[in-house]
């Protein structure tokens, strides 16, 4: 699996901003912390924002904090604010009118599909900052 | 060493439960080993999650679980005088090529008091229970689908471990 680079960002500052407890941070704290583009970074901010992970404020000293529900948000609801997580053209098990070839291949896929999804639905921002102090 | 003697009682006290949760104000919470009379109110909560939830596979897992065993251990919680949860779990010596490692098989909780902590502390002592054995990892398997149980077990730190389970219809 390889994520979007957007992706990518979105997670880092929904975990950047997590472990600041409810602190704030910069667009270009993060930016530098993970060496990427702020204005790239700037987007994502703004597409977690409109999702409510985040809350924006401006002016002087403003910056980003998390908002959301750390128990409860997973990282594939992160994940898919950005792009859809299942292996494409692979989402079921079946396919209509599928060729031999075409339909071994789909169980297959549609297993690891399964177990990828069933991870990142099961991996909340609490369990993942739990994994972060002890050290990844 | 024998577990039968080691007595599986913890008692968390509130003002210990109030610093995990600290937006609610807990009762007092004790986990000790089952009883035969506490099936009764186990299979009243397990019964809305599980269809096939019945009297004669609850005493058969007693007999086997229950009453001080070696490598087995029925641990149930109670909050106000009321079952409030149960973990069921053994030591399972080399199945699979694997060193012996402790499994946990069953954990509910009363729907009513679930968030409250109370499958940690059932998790915890089981645990312990596995620690004092001699055995050095936990294991469990769920569905893929129960999100809620594998969101619970990941955030006690659980893992995908090395093994998968396979299966076949017949």
């Amino acid at each position: 699996m390889k994520l979007q680079q957007s992706t990518l960002l979105g997670l880092y500052a929904v975990l950047e901003l997590a472990k600041a407890e409810g602190g704030q941070l910069s667009a270009a704290d993060i930016a530098d912390k993970f060496n990427v583009s702020i204005n790239h970074l700037a987007k994502v901010l703004r597409i977690l924002v409109k999702a409510r992970l985040l809350q924006a404020s401006r002016g002087v000293g403003g910056g980003y904090r998390f908002t959301g529900n750390a128990k409860r948000i997973t990282l594939m609801d992160v994940i898919e604010l950005f792009e859809p997580v299942s292996i494409e053209g692979f989402e079921d098990r079946e396919l209509p009118q599928a060729t031999d070839v075409e339909a071994g291949l789909a169980v297959a896929l549609f297993e690891i599909s399964e177990m990828m999804q069933a991870t990142l639905q099961s991996i909340t921002v609490r369990t993942m900052l739990k994994m972060m102090e002890k050290g990844g | 060493m024998h577990l039968a003697s080691i007595p599986c009682v913890v008692r968390v006290l509130p003002e210990i439960m109030n610093q995990i949760h600290s937006q609610k104000v807990q009762p007092e919470i004790l986990i000790r080993n089952a009883v035969e009379m506490d099936l009764a109110a186990i299979m009243t909560f397990d019964a809305r999650s599980n269809k096939d939830a019945n009297p004669r596979y609850w005493q058969e897992m007693f007999a086997r679980y229950g009453n001080d065993k070696s490598k087995q251990l029925f641990l149930v919680c109670e909050t106000r005088e009321e079952i409030a949860g149960f973990i069921i779990g053994e030591v399972r010596d080399w199945e699979f090529g694997s060193h012996p490692c402790g499994w946990v098989f069953a954990l509910g909780v009363r729907p009513d008091v679930r968030l409250d902590g109370i499958a940690t502390q059932l998790y915890a002592a089981m645990c312990e229970f596995f620690k004092q054995a001699g055995v050095t990892t936990v294991r469990t398997m769920l569905a893929r689908q129960d999100i809620d149980s594998l969101s619970f077990f990941r955030s006690q730190g659980m893992m995908a471990g090395p093994y998968v389970q396979l299966e076949k219809d017949l």
